[in-house]
């Protein structure tokens, strides 16, 4: 039996214009066999102008007298979704390969830097906070300096809240975890103030404004770059590389890869499923 | 193919269970209850047990202590599985001996998580 699921047809002319929007603002494409995701994403503002259409919408956007609908656009369309050790093995790689640096270094008290980038609503730098505050106590090494970037103010505002639903900490989070760095209020589960505050939220909009500033031992930039085009893409492997300290490692989502992608990366040889700058000199084609 | 013991005395939320589990590829047994559930890890230790708290004849958090106590040869490893979300149910459930804990409702992402903290996934 075939069932047929009734999706709402979406306009060519809507889903131009809100496609190139988003592509304008954040870099990230929206291809057209998502237009689904248009419409579900944006019925909650849809209701909330009380309009019907997305061509109404589009109509109010092109209008320019509402000066903040193409930011709730944007905020709506822009893809959030995240969960705690998302991925949980690259934890582990991440964990060993930045005591590894530290010890390396020969400077325990020395404070490692990582950036979060593309952080959406803060799992992942809690995530980190959480395990290197566990590494901090099991191998001694200082307490890694947390920075969190995103282009969507509604997200950071959520990540600063430090508060998810029973659905979203029970993905990914053992329970001990939980137990230990959250508090449950009104169904909700609620960060501690002292786990929140290990990370520095910035918003930032990685396509087109400079990396925070100084040199990361780590950059995590998961299930980010899968949405932007070729030239947006290979110009945000360059921030990154600029931004990541010698022998640093890149972090990528569980699909994504830098081989075919980009000449300034490489899979680290100590860690699979990390990547390290190619030394200077040696850039590689990346077809 | 590892075993999966769900003890729940809903039968809606044993066929949802059983029809995840199944996906993961786990081998299902079923129990309505506390009891039920001893017997059958009598019979046969499963891999792992998800457990209902509040059922009929013997509860999740009894079923637990006398399988602390049992004779079951390879303890399986015990996923909570049940509506009680208060701090102090969870931290009754893990001085008891729960490997881990899921709230209700759960989905497909949040028991094959959970699976996976446990080793089982």
């Amino acid at each position: 039996m075939t069932v047929t699921v009734a999706i709402p047809a979406v306009s060519t002319r809507a889903m131009t214009v809100l496609s190139a929007l988003l592509e304008a603002r954040t870099g990230q494409q929206l291809a057209s066999y998502r237009s689904w995701r248009l419409d579900m994403a944006l019925k909650p503002l849809l209701r909330e102008r009380e309009i019907d259409t997305l061509d109404q919408l589009v109509a109010l956007l092109l209008d320019g007298r509402d000066a903040t609908i193409g930011d709730r656009i944007v905020e709506a369309l822009v893809n959030g979704e995240s969960s705690f050790f998302r991925d949980q093995p690259v934890f582990g790689l991440i964990g060993k390969a930045l005591v590894a640096r530290a010890e390396a270094s020969g400077q325990h008290g020395q404070r490692l830097r990582i950036w979060c980038a593309g952080c959406a609503t803060g799992q992942e730098p809690l995530s980190l906070a959480m395990l290197f505050a566990d590494l901090a106590e099991s191998s001694g090494i200082a307490m890694p300096e947390i920075v969190a970037t995103d282009v969507s103010e509604g997200a950071l505002a959520r990540a600063r809240s430090g508060r998810y639903t029973q659905f979203e900490i029970q993905r990914g989070l053992p329970i001990r975890t939980a137990m230990r760095w959250f508090n449950g209020d009104r169904g909700d589960w609620v960060a501690k103030p002292e786990l929140v505050r290990m990370i520095q939220f910035r918003r930032q909009n990685l396509v087109s404004e400079a990396p925070p500033p100084g040199r990361f031992d780590a950059v995590l930039c998961r299930n980010v770059l899968l949405y932007l085009a070729p030239a947006i893409k290979a110009r945000v492997f360059l921030s990154v590389a600029d931004a990541l300290a010698p022998g640093g490692v890149l972090v990528l989502g569980a699909g994504e890869t830098v081989i075919g992608q980009t000449g300034l990366f490489e899979p680290s040889r100590a860690y699979r499923g990390l990547y390290q700058r190619v030394a200077a000199g040696m850039t590689r084609n990346a077809a | 193919m590892k075993t999966c013991l769900v003890v729940d005395d809903s039968k809606v939320i044993r066929k949802v269970a059983r029809h995840i589990l199944e996906t993961l590829d786990f081998e299902v047994r079923e129990a309505c209850d506390g009891r039920e559930a001893l017997d059958s890890c009598l019979a046969a230790a499963p891999d792992v047990i998800l457990l209902d708290w509040n059922m009929p004849v013997m509860s999740g958090m009894d079923f637990l202590l006398a399988l602390k106590e049992s004779e079951v040869a390879s303890k399986p490893k015990v996923v909570f599985c049940t509506t009680e979300s208060g701090m102090a149910y969870i931290r009754a459930a893990i001085e008891a001996g729960a490997d881990e804990y899921v709230m209700k409702p759960f989905d497909r992402d949040t028991l094959e998580s959970k699976l996976q903290i446990v080793g089982m996934a």
